[in-house]
Parts: C-alpha cells; structure tokens; sequence
C-alpha cells in the first residue's frame, strides 16, 4: 500500500536564518543614523552650555576672548563666531563660483568631446585627485599656488575694485580668503565634476541623436538637451562641493590668516574659518574653552548637514526638468 | 565599372588639409600670443595663457565663420573654451605632482624609513631620524579604521540593495550626509564621546575611530555601487534552487561582487590615509615608534608632516615634502590597485 507524504507546508514566512540575517543588516544599515546622532547629542551636550550662556551672540559677535586669574579659573569670556562663519561662507562660496564652470566645462569634455581613450585616463586622473589629501592641497596652496593668486587677486582689485567685495582697506593681499577660496576650488573640482559627468552622461540618446538629426552644431546640442537635463544635477554637485569647502580643515589652516573681525572683503588678507578656529585654539584651550569649540563643531556640523540635504534634495529631481 | 580601386572614403574625419589647417592655426597663434605679450602691458604667464586662448578661440571661430555659418563658429569657440576649462581642472593635479617629486625626493634617504624620530627634531638635518613610527602608526590606524568600518559600510550596502525596506531613502541620504562630516567634528566628536568621558588619554585608538567615522560613507556608497551591478538573474537563481535569502547573498551575491568590494574598501582607506585634522586633536602624535595602539600617543604620516612643516625650517620643509611623497606613492598604489581589480566588475 502505498504511503501519501504528509503535505509539505507552504509559507511566506521567512526562516529563523533569513530572519536573524535581515535583523543583522537592518543595524548594520542603520549605523549612519547612530552615528550621526550621537555627534548631534555628544556635540551638544558639550557645547549647549556655552551656547546658552552666550545666546544670540554667539552667532553674531566675532569676539573670541577668554581670559583667566592665577587658578586658572575662568575670569572673562566671549565666544562669538560671527567672524568664523562668515569667512567660512565667503571662501566656501569663493571656491564654488571658481569650481563650477571649470568642473562643468570638464564634465562637458569627458562626455561629449574627449577621445574615448583620453577619456578613461582623464577620469581615472580626476578620481585620484578626490583621494589626495588636504594637507597636500594645503602645503602646495601656500608655496606655489599663493604668489600667483596674489597676483591675479591685484589684477581683480585694481581693474575690479569699484566692485564693493573687491575693494581692500589695507593694500595687503597675503592669506586672503580668496587665496583660500581657489585652493578649495582645486579640491571640490573632482567632486563637482563627477557629479556633472554622471548627470550628463545619463543625458537619453534619443534626445541627443534628434538634436543631431535637426542639424545642430555639439554646442547648440549640448544647449537645448544636455545643459536643460542635467541643470538640476550640476547644482546639487556643486551644493555638495560647497558642504565639503565649508569643512575643509587643514587646508584653509595651512593658507588663511586668521583674524577675529568680520571680513567682507574677499581680497583683504583676513579671514575666518570655523574648522580652522578648531584647530588653531584647540592647542592652548582649557577645558572650558574645548567646551566653546565644541559648539562651533556644532554650529558647523549643522551647516554641512544643512547644505547637503539641500544638495542631496536638488540632485534627486534630476531627469524631471528638462525637455 | 569595377569598385576595387575604389578607396572607403571617411568624409567625417579631418583630411589632410584640414590636419594642416588647424596646426598652423595653432601655431600662428603661439606666435602671436608671444609677440602680443611681449608689446603689450601683459605679463607673465597668466597673460600668455589668457591671450593665447582668446586668439584661438577667436581664430578657430573666423575659420569656422568662413567655412560654414555663424552657429559654427559660435560651436567652435566654445570648443575651445571647454577644453581651455579641462586643461585648468588638470593643471593643478600636474602641478602638484610635479612639486611634490622636485621638492620631496630630497628627503627621501634609505635610513628613514628604519628610524623613528625619537632621538631627533623637525629642525635636524634630514640625516637625523626618520619616519618609521610615522608609517606603522598611519598602518595599525588605518587598518583598525578598515576592521571597524568595512562590516558597517557593508552591512548598509547590503541594506540598500539586498533588503530595499523602508529606511532605504533616509539611510542613502544619512551616508551622504556623513560623507560631508567635516574631518575636524569626527576629531571633536570623539574627543567629546570617549576621551573626556571614558579613556581621558590620547591613543591611536582614539584615531582609528575618528577615522572610521570617515571611511563608512565611502566604502558604502561604493559597494552600494558595485552590488547594483550584480544581475537581478543571480539572485533569483539562487532562491530558485531553494536558498534562503542569507545563504544566497552570503554565497553567490557577495562572491560575486568580490573584487568590487575590495575596491571599495581600498577606495575607503585612500580617503582617509591623509586625513590630518582628527589625528591632530585625539590620537597625541608621538615620535616613537608605538606598536600598542591603546595606549600611549601615536605618530602618523600626516601629524608628521604637519609637525615638520610648522617648525618652519628648511629642513623641517624638506622633510613634511618628503613625508607628503610617501603618503602620495601610498595613495597612488592603493588607487591603482583599486583601478585594476575594478576593471574586472564581476567576478566569480
């Protein structure tokens, strides 16, 4: 007599291996959210003393002074950044409007104009000059880039200078946020320039191939597909170009003179920088004091975070505009 | 009629004449760039750059004026301009590369590499120590960095392609965010989280975790990358002959991304081998070799050559060059290790 095999139960339901797998990687995955939360709570939990004995001012006052008595008790202080960020901002947004159109017209080369083989070594070029570290940008920024660009900063006053951020008080052209400002604009060009590439890449054929078609010369091509395409992809590469020149540490260090006065003057050699501010009174700072960069840590990871959700925002409608 | 003798013709490309043409375009530029810097007030090489390009572009423009229409000459010009853009996006990475051979190779003695700087200042002749302790203290962080950072950037890879669940829009954003962390915030960060509070000493440990913060993103956008890649096909094979979902990505996805992964995790250690700004605040930077990386201050390549350029001497420049070309032949291994095993995508 023949046996019936008691029906194998069919299910959905994921075994006790996949379930356990899935657990393991969902942490894994949610690492970044840890991470990140726990510099938001360490950050301000250190710094949010400061932060509210100072009040409003710590954004808008650029007096950075602590003084003490014999004990080392802390007799006076005033941490204001106002002259941090704003220098911070003006280099950062120096490096992007240098940045962006070489980045673009680089981005532009590679795809649409470079032999192919050029094109895998000028690509491999670019990604390793997004690994070469800071400190390498800053040395060579302060004993060769600076005599020329203190040069062309001359050039940009004396025919430029009606302009008012253009103008300088003093005739002193040395360690300008200018100067610090093209030397991040060498470091973000990888990144900008990627980013550029991989949205004008994605450019569809059929749009290219019927420009062609119509009789358009590259450019006109280039001007009614690509640029209407990847506009949205350019802004957000260059949102995150400006999120990585507001972080930068040891470069602008190595290249900015530090003063604690706010600068509008982009040419004049006196600056700000909050990463920098980390690092230049880190050395001599109390506790108390740590506890004041800790809040500019702050303030500037919230920048960054800020600047790159909007890039991130930007660069996700891509591919909806255009025509 | 026979067609034997008949060449194939390829009207697209630039005949013989056109070859000509454009070279003596070239050239005819040149020389007037030179002579046009020579009488006028310009100078330098800014002003050979600047007129040289204009008349170029301008020249190529008349031609293409000549030839065809006015939108052709408004397409060769900005042909002209775009490559004038490329040439400035490369003309620093040769500068830098040039600067750092000139000026490093002086530096660069066999006994540097055997000494540690213990017995000796920035300000000593090159002759006098070494970057020894610089070196291994730069390996034993970076590779604790590697240990700490490649299971969670894979692991997040692995999320967002394997498990696609609902945190996978918010976590992409997260690891981009946390690729634009400022290096100095990941340095204060743990200074806040575990020196002050826990461990009240600087150690290399302290470094390596800084560093981690900073590796994460890279190797997990990256293999997020290099998993897309993998054909859907492979996949559902494997469920197919009855895997579970672990035993098919444990055993024929991650396999076959291998080399991918790997990239990304030379990718991730080339990011962060440079990185100055945390090591400056947590890890002490000491001139000895140091090979317990809990305890005590540690030396790395970049405080090393921070410390040697801040002393400001002529030798302590040679050695930050000197230091700057070890780290850069470091950098440019790793990148075309990276390079080599990418160009091979899936492997078995």
């Amino acid at each position: 007599m023949q046996t019936v095999p008691a029906p194998r139960e069919i299910t959905t339901e994921p075994r006790r291996s996949d379930k356990v797998f899935r657990r393991v990687v969902t942490a894994g995955g949610l690492s970044s959210l840890g991470i990140l939360g726990l510099i938001t709570v360490f950050l301000g939990y250190r710094g949010s003393g400061i932060i509210f004995e100072q009040g409003f001012s710590f954004i808008t006052s650029a007096d950075w002074t602590v003084s003490y008595d014999e004990s080392g008790e802390v007799v006076e202080s005033s941490f204001g950044l106002a002259a941090m960020l704003v220098g911070t901002i003006l280099s950062a947004l120096v490096a992007v409007v240098v940045a962006v159109p070489v980045s673009v017209a680089m981005a532009l080369f590679l795809n649409f104009y470079s032999p192919p083989s050029l094109r895998k070594f000028l690509i491999a070029i670019i990604d390793l000059m997004a690994a070469f570290p800071s400190l390498l940008f800053g040395l060579w920024g302060f004993l060769v880039l600076m005599p020329s660009v203190e040069y062309w900063a001359k050039l940009l006053n004396k025919y430029l200078g009606f302009i008012p951020i253009f103008d300088v008080d003093v005739y002193i052209f040395t360690r300008s946020p200018f100067i610090a400002g093209v030397v991040l604009a060498i470091m973000i060009i990888p990144i900008i320039t990627s980013v550029s590439r991989e949205v004008f890449s994605q450019t569809p054929l059929d749009r290219i191939q019927a420009a062609f078609a119509l009789g358009a010369t590259r450019w006109s091509m280039i001007k009614a597909v690509v640029i209407p395409y990847g506009r949205s992809g350019v802004i957000g590469g260059a949102m995150l170009g400006l999120g990585r020149a507001m972080g930068e540490t040891v470069a602008v260090y190595t290249v900015l003179n530090i003063v604690f006065q706010v600068n509008w003057q982009i040419l004049l050699g006196a600056g700000g920088n909050v990463a920098s501010l980390i690092i230049l009174r880190f050395g001599e700072a109390n506790l108390y004091e740590i506890d004041a960069l800790m809040a500019a840590g702050l303030a500037l990871f919230m920048l960054t975070l800020l600047v790159n959700g909007l890039a991130d925002f930007i660069v996700k409608r891509t591919g909806k505009s255009g025509r | 009629m026979s067609y034997e003798n008949v060449k194939p013709r390829s009207p697209w490309k630039a005949s013989k004449k056109d070859r000509l043409i454009n070279a003596s375009i070239f050239l005819a530029t040149l020389v007037f760039s030179f002579v046009f810097v020579l009488i006028s007030p310009l100078s330098g090489k800014l002003g050979y750059f600047v007129t040289f390009f204009v008349t170029y572009a301008l020249a190529n423009a008349a031609l293409s004026f000549k030839r065809y229409s006015v939108k052709a000459a408004k397409d060769s010009a900005i042909q002209v301009l775009i490559v004038c853009g490329s040439l400035l996006a490369v003309l620093p990475i040769a500068s830098i590369v040039f600067t750092v051979i000139s000026k490093g190779y002086k530096g660069i003695q066999p006994h540097i590499f055997v000494e540690d700087m213990s017995l000796a200042t920035a300000t000593d002749p090159i002759s006098n120590g070494g970057l020894l302790h610089a070196i291994t203290g730069t390996l034993t962080m970076v590779a604790i960095a590697m240990v700490l950072s490649v299971p969670l950037g894979i692991l997040t890879a692995l999320y967002l392609t394997e498990i696609r669940g609902r945190f996978s829009r918010p976590i992409r954003f997260l690891v981009q965010a946390m690729s634009g962390v400022p290096s100095v915030v990941a340095g204060l960060f743990i200074l806040s989280a575990v020196i002050y509070p826990i461990t009240k000493a600087n150690s290399g440990f302290m470094g390596s975790l800084a560093l981690t913060i900073l590796m994460i993103p890279t190797v997990a956008r990256t293999s997020e990358e290099v998993l897309k890649l993998i054909p859907e096909d492979l996949r559902e094979a494997g469920t197919a002959l009855g895997g579970t979902q672990w035993r098919t990505v444990a055993m024929i996805v991650v396999p076959a991304a291998r080399s991918g992964l790997i990239t990304a995790v030379i990718l991730g250690v080339a990011r962060i081998i440079g990185e100055t700004a945390p090591l400056l605040l947590v890890t002490g930077g000491g001139d000895k070799v140091n090979p317990n990386p809990f305890d005590g201050a540690m030396g790395s390549l970049p405080y090393y050559i921070w410390k040697s350029f801040g002393s400001g001497s002529e030798d302590g420049i040679t050695r930050a060059w000197a230091g700057l070309l070890v780290l850069l032949v470091i950098i440019i291994i790793l990148f075309s290790l990276a390079r080599l095993l990418s160009s091979r995508k899936v492997s078995r």
